[in-house]
């Protein structure tokens, strides 16, 4: 008897004890639930398991990054889902990221009125909900003029109800080249920082990273368009009977989505880019100037690091909230993720198996930012004694 | 949908890059001090501020030409040419906003389907629910008896909303709509999450491992998946899970849903309060003696709630606009009702009236709250600045 008090006093086996008893009752209701969603499902003849995936979805999807036609599977019909919602957040994510920087930049600005505005800009866009801009923006979009009277803010450039038509470089294996040296001069300013920083490192004296760099990146590309006889043919839309042809087009609905989507995540970044410039301290510049640096390379190598530490973890999870703010692309029917699932799941009655494959599938792409960034964070991390 | 913030990366380690709504307290964006004689006039004042370098001369010049260009119209579309009242003929002739729509739709905006003649019901109980918000608000109310209050008002509201008693019609939960939802879901959802939460906080920095694996499996799987995934299966996926023939209601099912979504997101708030506490509070705390709920409840919890105050109520905010997917679930929240308000074929023209009158609804509670939390922030750095 004794012996049990004791045990029970003991803090390791109460807490053995707790768990024992909070696991029994998390599997007891796990259990309850599995076992009526199986009685439901069974009750309304609905199958379960993956094997619909391979079944035909036999629903056309509006606009698509592969070839997609009714007769696919559902599986293919996810993965155009998928690249749908990757493809606007990407889009999105640059858009918002300038827009972003220059709001922030411009509310720290020496000139009250160009703070002012920034201002407004944001407690505007950031307490008005996302959806109800991107229904706004949806609704502009559809109430545009039809293509035959459609806008031309830019030449050659037409904005109609039916989206946006632009001109597009018609193709030519000179852009194929460009595209690889490119990638080619990319490569070569990594390696240029890297050794940059290594010779500044250990000999002390400055290295001219960035214009090298700045060559690298711009020279090859040029060089391989012009060896290829500068190929400038532009695609042009053109009107034709009720609707354009030629030229790039994007949808309404992606139009409404990246405009909504890039403006509202702007207002968020632009603080966080703010409150990054305005942590680190003036005294910064001041031992900067004294060690007799640049204005540019204080910037760079003392303003810029420090204040990137502040800035991008959040801006990481603005990132990553865009990516699943993307998903209210369904109430404006843009074809994504959640859009595509929800026909499917629909149409299957698999709700199950179509939901928790979403929720993976948004699971593994923030593992993933969450990852970069801790990998980032660890990089960055002010290390102290 | 966090909108978390970063002012204090060295005291809040977990929810630090978490960004805010606050302005740092420095005031950055405003003027610069007046320093010389200069600033006393005004002239002084604009050439030190926005024409001091041809930078900015020329910034100053461009923001000038926008204003020209932009406040004019504006101003004749909002006020001067717009259309007050009357059909929406009327309004076809006028120039500029046709705020009729909103004059002959405002009841179908606030209150979406509610029975016609009874939406003083809806009226009032959304008056109560905002004027307890308002005292709620001033400091020196905080004494128990306000949530006595709340008790009382919050009762006042159900028997408003559903009626069938004193004389009152009953009316079903499926035919409210508006703003009583919109505010419903949001205070609901966050009284609801804030206990959930620190239940949640406390799991995640616990000992035992099958707890503290279980709150950190549910924290990010929730805060790793869209709100609207979240909905769906409440909305779909959560009739399954109940055994036959019970059903839960379709706004009780997103209430659900809201609230484990906003108790993950207020848990990493409270868990960044919770790692702010020095550890020399937890030992003492030990030395003393205390149990782990006593520990919790009387040395770290009233410190820790204290610092996420600001989290706290940014968070609030977020949940207030979220409660707007509901509309995807087919809830009719206020946006649901304004969207419906502009496919009416009469007035179909002046869908951007009611776009502006909605959003300006949401702006009024977002923006008051978001200048509270940052009142409550000075409040609580009064003691502590030095």
């Amino acid at each position: 008897m004794s012996n049990l008090v004791q045990a029970l006093n003991s803090a390791r086996v109460r807490g053995w004890l707790y768990q024992g008893l909070f696991l029994a009752c998390a599997l007891a209701v796990a259990w309850y639930l599995v076992s009526n969603t199986l009685t439901n499902l069974a009750n309304r003849g609905v199958a379960t398991g993956f094997g619909f995936l391979n079944r035909e979805a036999g629903f056309e999807i509006g606009e698509s990054f592969l070839a997609y036609a009714a007769s696919d599977t559902y599986l293919k019909a996810l993965a155009v889902g998928l690249l749908n919602t990757l493809a606007v957040s990407a889009a999105a994510v640059v858009l918002a990221s300038v827009l972003g920087v220059l709001i922030g930049v411009a509310r720290l600005s020496s000139n009250w009125m160009v703070g002012r505005f920034a201002a407004v800009y944001v407690e505007t866009i950031r307490n008005v909900p996302l959806l109800l801009q991107l229904v706004v923006w949806y609704t502009i979009m559809n109430r545009l003029p039809s293509p035959r009277e459609a806008l031309e803010p830019l030449p050659h450039v037409f904005l109609s109800n039916r989206g946006m038509k632009f001109p597009v470089l018609a193709e030519h294996p000179g852009h194929g080249w460009a595209l690889l040296a490119l990638i080619a001069g990319i490569a070569a300013a990594v390696a240029l920082v890297r050794y940059g920083r290594r010779h500044r490192e250990t000999t002390g004296k400055p290295f001219p990273t960035v214009p090298l760099a700045i060559a690298a990146v711009i020279l090859p590309p040029v060089a391989a368009f012009i060896a290829t006889g500068a190929p400038l043919a532009f695609d042009l839309p053109v009107l034709a009977g009720f609707n354009f042809e030629g030229g790039g087009a994007v949808t309404p609905e992606f139009t409404a989505l990246l405009i909504g989507l890039s403006v509202y995540t702007a207002g968020f970044i632009a603080e966080i880019v703010r409150s990054g410039i305005l942590a680190v301290p003036q005294g910064q510049t001041e031992a900067g100037l004294a060690l007799g640096l640049s204005p540019v390379q204080i910037l760079r190598l003392v303003i810029l690091p420090q204040a990137l530490r502040v800035i991008v973890p959040p801006l990481t999870s603005q990132y990553l909230n865009l990516t699943k703010n993307s998903s209210l692309a369904v109430a404006i029917g843009y074809p994504d993720l959640v859009s595509v699932t929800n026909t499917s799941a629909n149409q299957t009655g698999q709700v199950v198996e179509a939901v928790s494959m979403m929720m993976a599938v948004y699971l593994v792409i923030s593992l993933c930012i969450a990852g970069f960034m801790n990998w980032y964070n660890r990089r960055v991390a002010l290390v102290t004694r | 949908m966090s909108k978390d913030t970063p002012t204090t990366p060295s005291t809040l380690p977990a929810a630090g890059w978490a960004a805010s709504y606050e302005e740092e307290p420095s005031q950055a964006s405003a003027p610069p001090q007046p320093n010389g004689v200069t600033a006393l006039k005004p002239f002084g004042w604009a050439k030190d501020n926005l024409f001091n370098t041809p930078l900015n001369t020329a910034l100053s010049v461009a923001c000038l030409a926008i204003l020209w260009f932009a406040v004019p119209p504006i101003v004749g579309w909002v006020l001067l040419n717009a259309s007050w009242s009357g059909s929406s003929e009327a309004c076809r002739e006028a120039a500029g906003a046709c705020w009729s729509i909103i004059v002959v739709k405002h009841r179908l905006i606030f209150f979406g389907t509610y029975p016609y003649d009874e939406q003083w019901r809806p009226f009032l109980a959304c008056a109560l629910f905002v004027a307890m918000l308002g005292v709620s608000g001033v400091r020196a109310l905080w004494r128990p008896w306000l949530a006595g209050a709340w008790a009382l008002v919050l009762g006042a509201m159900g028997v408003l909303m559903w009626g069938g008693v004193f004389g009152l019609t009953y009316v079903a939960n499926d035919k409210w709509g508006g703003l009583p939802i919109t505010l419903m879901l949001s205070v609901f959802s966050i009284t609801l999450a804030f206990p959930l939460s620190i239940l949640l906080a406390l799991g995640r920095q616990s000992s035992l491992p099958a707890i503290r694996s279980f709150c950190i499996g549910f924290i990010e799987l929730m805060r790793g998946v869209p709100l609207v995934s979240v909905l769906f299966m409440a909305s779909v996926m959560f009739p399954l899970f109940l055994p036959e023939g019970v059903t839960v209601d379709k706004l009780l099912r997103a209430l659900a849903g809201l609230t484990l979504f906003t108790a993950a997101y207020l848990a990493e708030a409270v868990r960044g309060g919770l790692q702010a506490i020095p550890r020399g509070q937890y030992e003492a705390a030990d030395a003393l003696g205390l149990s782990y709920w006593q520990k919790t409840a009387l040395i770290i919890l009233p410190q820790a709630l204290r610092i996420v105050i600001p989290p706290i109520v940014n968070q609030f905010i977020s949940c207030f606009k979220d409660t707007s997917l509901v509309t995807i679930v087919g809830l009719y929240d206020l946006l649901t009702a304004a969207t419906v308000a502009t496919t009416d074929p009469e007035w179909r023209p002046y869908f951007a009236e009611v776009y502006v009158f909605a959003g300006l609804m949401f702006w009024i509670f977002c923006f008051s709250m978001s200048r509270y939390s940052q009142w409550l922030e000075r409040l609580a750095n009064r003691y502590t600045r030095r």
